[in-house]
């Protein structure tokens, strides 16, 4: 039987473009600092560290080994883990792993990006295969221009439901201290003036490049209960991986969806009892790197019935004062700092469990929250957060 | 350790300077099937097969973000669970340990890949160094370990003939394994002949550029002896990060290493590691390395590995043979090193290992790499029993 994990702390920086006035390592430090005073630990405390980054969008080779001392995994046990959009959750995952194995009692998991040094989109598109891919990558935006056109192709939705999704974002980062774009949006208008980047896909439809880090604090069981009132624990984290994109293939154009959030959504929801979603799980922080793509989530993570994702955003269900909160903390649409993304899911789900979410604080009263990721080609890792076990 | 984790499959390509007929995932595939078709497994969640992949690879060698993906179709974790450690492949092993006994997985298939040949290593390895400091400097892991090398020799009075020594063992051990890419019948004086480097490392100091890739499937106790007959156990496993700073360390010391042998060692139950320990495979990148990590993993006191390689204990017959594969120094990448030294510990204690057998091997010591002077460093004990 393995030890149940609970998070028992959690930090992160405020979240901007350009962080002239830090390094990479000072930046992390800023989450790490931050979730250690949440948890009330010190660093010697910490036995493992677990480091979640995209080394190629900052150009760099081992990143944690020149943060050891930041991230406080110097004389400790560590990993650095990298899956591409997945990385934070990964490395949760890892930490979770980690916990539950007995190996140690307290770890800490740090991701974070620091897209103000490099160049995120010309590292993605190194990601496309050489035969086939190079030639048309276009980093992310291209990837989910298709999907959303895909989504707009079957499920009926319109430019007025994405913009809906983006104005509920914004409403939730204006109300998050952290949150990187607070846009301050009064009508679907101003989004649906804003010009392409990739048709279907306009400038605010897109998630910006963030610079930011966020990290938690787990501990075992017995731990747990010893160091905060309100540890959240995770009940389950399903990983799901799928075959890589075949960027370049037209049969993939138009067609084919990736499928891996449904069956991580089945994973998951079967094996902790969760028979209708929206009533077993009282909010969701998802991973959607543009509006399009939320509500085409929210049908692969059963959230509704095929097709009816844009119903849920034009009945305002979704909303912070809605039936099923999703992306309270305004989402990867207005911060995405790639590593520390995913982290910040679960960090904000962690939140609402809690209680703690300040302004942003969903009406529901939140006992059970879902967060999820979405990578590189095509990973899903969502994780199940409980009040009480 | 209350469930054991067992090793059932490994699997290793022929170590090569260029592999330029393969792309990552052809030499993963290499490495992919053999496993499989040992233990008859595929990816499977209703517990009758392999539930998770560990994958290990570096994406400043490969050049490409997620480089795991250039191995995934060959992997074949399609939908189900897989993650990618950016590190020696040892700690992807250490990772793999970790989900198993975690209660949450039960099989786990890890494999580690790594094309030395495709990329600059001196220019990959400098952006591994701070950009303030060490960067500007034009440092790499060559010329840092040659300062390591230095004040090591400084403060303990190791000659370069001892360090010598190790590259004529270990390229001579090489000639009895079918994986080593640059077996050598070298003397000392061929050694200390051979073209400087970076003071005081010479060519045959150090190791080759390499490709290859290994792989491995690890299993909860109950299911490694249904899947195979010889699992081998990890007996204990554990790393540990130095700091990152050159100027913040002493070199000739190795308190990272201390401090994951000491953990592993207690896992293991093992008080005394040169008399308990069978056969030991080190990665050394250069000679000097093997004799520093040996003081590190406490088979002798601080500034005695010399001694210890003079007596030829180290040798093949002697009391603890180190590096019978050939080690590093015979071809093995970066990056996957660690994993090859416990594979080949597997075969040890297997009884597998051909005309490099060490007899009556039960408990064998495998460490991995990571880094700048060996920033982070990884020990795993495995035994018979």
């Amino acid at each position: 039987m393995a030890n149940r994990v609970a998070i028992v702390g959690i930090g992160q920086t405020h979240h901007t473009y350009k962080r002239p006035d830090v390094n990479m390592p000072e930046m992390a430090n800023e989450a790490v600092r931050a979730a250690l005073t949440d948890a009330h630990l010190k660093m010697k405390d910490i036995e493992a560290v677990v480091t979640g980054n995209m080394e190629t969008f900052e150009g760099l080779f081992l990143p944690d080994h020149w943060m050891a001392a930041e991230t406080g995994a110097f004389g400790k046990p560590g990993f650095k883990i990298g899956t591409g959009g997945t990385t934070g959750a990964s490395a949760v995952e890892e930490g979770f792993n980690f916990v539950a194995s007995g190996l140690c009692d307290i770890a800490l998991v740090v991701g974070f990006e620091k897209q103000d040094t490099g160049d995120t989109t010309a590292a993605i598109t190194t990601c496309a295969t050489p035969v086939w891919g190079k030639g048309m990558a276009t980093g992310a935006i291209g990837e989910f221009a298709k999907q959303a056109l895909t989504y707009m192709e079957k499920s009926g939705a319109k430019e007025e439901h994405a913009a809906m999704v983006r104005v509920k974002a914004d409403r939730g980062a204006c109300r998050n201290p952290y949150a990187h774009l607070k846009l301050g949006l009064s009508s679907i208008d101003e989004i649906i003036q804003s010009g392409y980047l990739v048709w279907p896909i306009r400038l605010l439809d897109f998630c910006p490049q963030s610079s930011g880090a966020c990290a938690l604090v787990l501990a075992s069981e017995s731990r747990a209960k010893k160091i905060t009132k309100k540890p959240v624990w995770i009940a389950d984290m399903v990983a799901v991986h799928q075959l890589p994109f075949r960027v370049g293939i037209f049969g993939d154009i138009t067609g084919t969806e990736p499928y891996s959030q449904e069956i991580a959504a089945e994973k998951l929801y079967k094996r902790n009892g969760i028979t209708k979603p929206i009533r077993d799980i009282d909010m969701a922080e998802i991973y959607e790197p543009s509006n399009w793509e939320e509500m085409s989530l929210y049908e692969h993570f059963h959230f509704c019935e095929k097709g009816g994702g844009w119903k849920m955003v034009e009945k305002g269900m979704t909303e912070i004062e809605g039936e099923f909160p999703v992306n309270p903390s305004g989402g990867v649409i207005a911060t995405n700092p790639i590593g520390a993304t995913p982290v910040i899911r679960i960090a904000e789900a962690a939140l609402q469990v809690r209680g703690d979410a300040g302004e942003h604080q969903v009406t529901r009263d939140v006992k059970t929250a879902v967060a999820t990721a979405l990578g590189g080609s095509n990973w899903t890792v969502m994780t199940l957060l409980k009040r009480s076990l | 350790m209350a469930e054991r984790v067992g090793i059932v499959a490994v699997a290793q390509t022929k170590y090569h300077p260029n592999r330029a007929d393969a792309f990552e995932g052809e030499l993963a595939y290499e490495v992919v099937r053999p496993v499989l078709e040992e233990t008859g497994l595929g990816f499977s969640d209703d517990g009758s097969g392999i539930d998770c992949a560990v994958t290990c690879c570096q994406d400043m060698w490969d050049g490409k973000t997620i480089s795991s993906t250039s191995v995934m179709p060959v992997v074949g974790a399609h939908l189900s669970n897989e993650d990618k450690v950016a590190e020696d492949g040892i700690n992807a092993l250490y990772c793999a340990v970790a989900r198993i006994l975690s209660g949450h997985h039960e099989v786990v298939l890890v494999v580690s890949h790594m094309k030395e040949s495709q990329a600059d290593k001196s220019m990959v390895e400098n952006a591994a160094l701070d950009p303030i400091f060490m960067r500007q400097l034009g440092f790499d892991f060559l010329t840092a370990a040659a300062m390591q090398a230095k004040r090591y020799m400084y403060k303990y009075g190791i000659t370069p003939e001892q360090c010598a020594k190790v590259a004529v063992k270990n390229r001579g051990n090489g000639k009895r394994n079918p994986y080593a890419q640059e077996p050598m019948d070298i003397t000392v004086d061929d050694v200390l002949g051979s073209k400087l480097l970076a003071s005081p490392i010479r060519l045959l100091d150090a190791k080759p550029i390499s490709d290859g890739a290994c792989a491995m499937i690890l299993a909860r106790e109950k299911k490694a002896k249904k899947l195979t007959a010889k699992p081998i156990w990890v007996l204990g496993v554990a790393n540990c990060y130095e700091t990152h700073y050159l100027g913040e360390r002493d070199l000739a010391e190795c308190d990272a290493l201390v401090s994951a042998a000491r953990k592993a060692y207690s896992m293991a139950g093992i008080s005394n590691p040169w008399k308990e320990i069978d056969v030991a495979e080190i990665s050394e990148e250069y000679s000097y390395q093997e004799l520093l990590w040996m003081e590190g993993l406490g088979f002798c006191g601080r500034g005695e590995a010399g001694r210890l390689i003079d007596s030829g204990a180290t040798q093949m017959g002697g009391q603890l043979p180190v590096n019978p594969s050939g080690g590093m120094l015979a071809g093995i990448p970066n990056g996957v090193a660690g994993m090859a030294c416990v594979a080949e510990a597997v075969l040890q204690l297997r009884g597998e290992a051909g005309d490099r057998q060490v007899p009556r091997a039960k408990i064998a010591l495998a460490h991995g790499i990571t880094g700048v002077c060996g920033q982070l460093q990884g020990v795993m004990v495995l035994g018979k029993r």
